[in-house]
């Protein structure tokens, strides 16, 4: 594609959104205005006017397809015949999608955890070092990559080499200066789900991290004097008086670290594919979403118990919500 | 006041170990895309401001281009081909004893002829008869290579393997996706904040309830839903507008909750000034609330444009994986497939594809920060 049709594609996309806005509510000034002589302001017109595309929107690639996925997930692979639970029991029985399971459920456990005990750690560190500023800057740096190039960075450290040959990977380099073997790391069953957990440990520190950092400027400085006039140490100051005051705030990053961890697919996919045991809900569904011309059943399925997951975060958020609106 | 100093000391050590680790993985990447590709297939990146040793392997000219002299028959030549600079300490002329020979003593081959090897990479092979070789002989040599770095990588990734179109791919995807949403999402808040209309409570508590729907739970039913109006009007059902449609979807919720939190929160006599003097919702929207949002706009434009830009999985089901249509990130995947040991390739495709979002970040860390904290204040 040409520099110029590139340019086309963005003016028309943008132009034809604006100028829905614009011509709508010019025509409904105009018919309220000049041709019926009076001015409702409040008119329902307007309101559907403003709400009209995003709820479109909202409606076909969200409401739709939520029910539409439930509904599928009792279908075949075509999603014609009606076949019960055959989808689910079919899953329960599969190898794979007991290894996804196992898998996602380490993810779930370890991942959350590290990014928010680093994040909570280096924050609270970072606020007292006159460098701090450019340490936040350097572990915040892997939220702006994508997984894909998070996933060539880090295969590229745990890249392997015969034990003859010179390593080339940072990883194995460190491991056979230090007098080891070196391994090939993300082939080795079991374990190489905790390398690749470290590349999204690594992305999501940073996001903990400057939430953290926000949150820790509403502590009490004088609670924090007090308590070291006290003689507490740093230690001690830090267990009980900052983890205490963010609790919120933990929970809150726990959540957005899991919605995401239980999505987690790009890294898979680039890294293993699924292979040597690492296999998540995810990637098994765009699996199935494309193997031997797609099965809508099966997958569906994974999607559902990746749904099953974030359902009791949902109803938390609508929950709070309902809390705040009766304030 | 020791005890402080002590404290301080071991603070900035493991923040320093923090850093360390967390910038090694990048910086890596970052030199060994400008490395020299023989030197990045043979020795890590941390030895790159030294003089590496390589293994490689050459092969002299073939028989047509010997010549007489002195009754004895001669093939001469470099195997350095005018890259200077290496140094070649030893050579051999079997892949079992590979350094057999110092640079310029005479190895002996089994038909009787000698071959010298000389630092500079100019070999010289003398026999009494003439050579017969249609292939030319096998050296083996172990060079030292001084420190080099090029910007071939990325002339040979830009231009030859297609990561520049799948740049450009990826802008064409990116910016309507990040303005559409902007656009139709604005509307909508100011409705959700200050417009009343029947179900608008519900819509809201709709609207949070998406937050976190998982958007494998759209897939399968979009992608027949694409299929069927491409089939309807005979067209491709993967394209760049259904592109933008897909993330536009996808980003609707956060996009809207974001908004509306930000528009909720502005002065309320402002916009009820506004009506009483006959100001139109639109008037208002237009003349009070767009300039007011340009802050929380800045926000959110960067949250969702890095989100498109590094999305791999709708980028993957709603567009052709052709050199016209593919991104960036799936790119890559398929680089990481085909070219999986070629790292002078992976590396630079990689830099290329986080150009982008660096940039954003460098720039613009204050509102990329500033959406962050604000979405994690309900998650």
């Amino acid at each position: 594609m040409t520099i110029f049709s590139f340019i086309a594609y963005i003016v028309l996309g943008v132009t034809a959104c604006i100028s829905y806005y614009h011509i709508s509510n010019y025509l409904l000034d105009f018919f309220t205005k000049k041709v019926f002589k009076k001015n409702y302001n409040d008119s329902a017109i307007r309101a559907f006017i403003f709400i009209a595309p995003a709820f479109i929107v909202l409606l076909v690639f969200i409401l739709y397809p939520v029910f539409e996925t439930v509904r599928l997930s009792f279908f075949d692979k075509f999603g014609r015949e009606f076949v019960g639970l055959d989808n689910y029991i079919w899953a329960i029985n599969d190898p794979q999608f007991r290894r996804g399971i196992i898998n996602n459920l380490g993810w779930l456990l370890i991942v959350p955890t590290l990014s928010t005990f680093f994040g909570l750690i280096i924050a609270n560190l970072a606020d007292r070092i006159w460098w701090g500023a450019i340490a936040k800057s350097i572990i915040f740096m892997p939220m702006a990559i994508s997984f894909v190039g998070a996933g060539v960075i880090w295969k590229f450290v745990y890249d392997y080499r015969g034990p003859g040959d010179e390593q080339i990977g940072f990883l194995n380099a460190v491991v056979v200066f230090f007098g080891f073997e070196p391994q090939a790391w993300i082939t080795i069953p079991v374990w190489n789900n905790l390398f690749l957990m470290v590349i999204m440990i690594w992305i999501q520190t940073g996001l903990a991290m400057v939430i953290f950092s926000a949150a820790l400027r509403g502590v009490p400085k004088e609670m924090l004097e007090a308590a070291r006039i006290d003689g507490a140490s740093e230690l001690k100051i830090f267990t009980s008086i900052i983890v205490p005051y963010l609790e919120q705030t933990i929970l809150v990053i726990w959540t957005i670290i899991t919605i995401l961890v239980l999505k987690i697919f790009d890294i898979i996919l680039a890294m293993t594919n699924g292979q040597w045991q690492t296999e998540v809900m995810a990637n098994l569904m765009f699996d199935w979403m494309f193997r031997g011309g797609g099965d809508s059943g099966r997958g569906s399925v994974f999607a559902i118990v990746i749904m099953i997951g974030v359902v009791p975060i949902m109803a938390w958020n609508i929950y709070k919500h309902k809390q705040e609106q009766k304030i | 006041m020791r005890k402080n100093t002590t404290s301080s000391i071991i603070s900035q050590l493991i923040l320093l170990v923090f850093v360390v680790v967390w910038i090694i993985p990048t910086f890596g990447l970052f030199i060994s895309s400008f490395r020299d590709k023989d030197l990045l297939a043979n020795s890590g990146w941390w030895t790159s401001l030294t003089t590496s040793q390589i293994n490689e392997i050459f092969r002299t000219e073939n028989k047509d281009s010997q010549y007489q002299e002195n009754g004895n028959y001669i093939i001469k030549g470099n195997f350095f081909d005018n890259i200077k600079g290496k140094k070649i300490s030893s050579f051999g002329i079997t892949s079992k004893n590979i350094n057999q020979f110092l640079v310029g003593e005479k190895a002996i081959l089994k038909n009787g002829s000698e071959i010298t090897v000389f630092e500079n990479g100019d070999y010289i092979w003398k026999s009494q008869d003439s050579f017969k070789h249609k292939n030319g002989k096998r050296i083996f040599i172990t060079a030292l290579s001084p420190p080099k770095f090029t910007i071939e990588n990325y002339k040979e990734v830009l231009f030859k393997e297609g990561v520049g179109q799948a740049f450009l791919n990826t802008l064409t995807v990116a910016i309507p996706s990040t303005i559409i949403p902007l656009i139709i999402c604005s509307f909508f808040a100011y409705a959700l904040s200050w417009m009343r209309f029947f179900g608008r409570d519900t819509l809201l508590a709709i609207i949070i309830a998406s937050l976190v729907v998982p958007l494998q739970m759209s897939l399968i039913p979009l992608l027949s839903i694409y299929n069927d109006i491409g089939a309807f009007f005979n067209i491709g059902a993967k394209s760049y507008p259904g592109v933008w449609m897909a993330h536009t979807g996808f980003g609707l919720a956060s996009t809207t909750f974001l908004l509306r939190n930000f528009i909720k929160s502005l002065p309320h006599e402002m916009i009820e000034a506004a009506r009483v003097d006959g100001a139109t919702h639109y008037d208002i929207f237009i003349k009070i609330i767009l300039p007011l949002s340009v802050p929380a706009f800045a926000s959110i434009f960067i949250l969702q444009f890095l989100w498109v830009w590094n999305d791999l999985l709708v980028g993957l089901v709603f567009l052709d994986q052709l050199p016209s249509e593919i991104i960036l990130t799936a790119k890559l995947r398929e680089l990481l497939g085909s070219r999986g040991e070629n790292w002078e390739i992976l590396t630079t495709s990689a830099f290329v594809s986080m150009t982008v979002p660096l940039l954003i970040f460098f720039l613009l860390q204050r509102y990329f920060i500033r959406g962050l904290v604000a979405g994690s204040v309900k998650g």
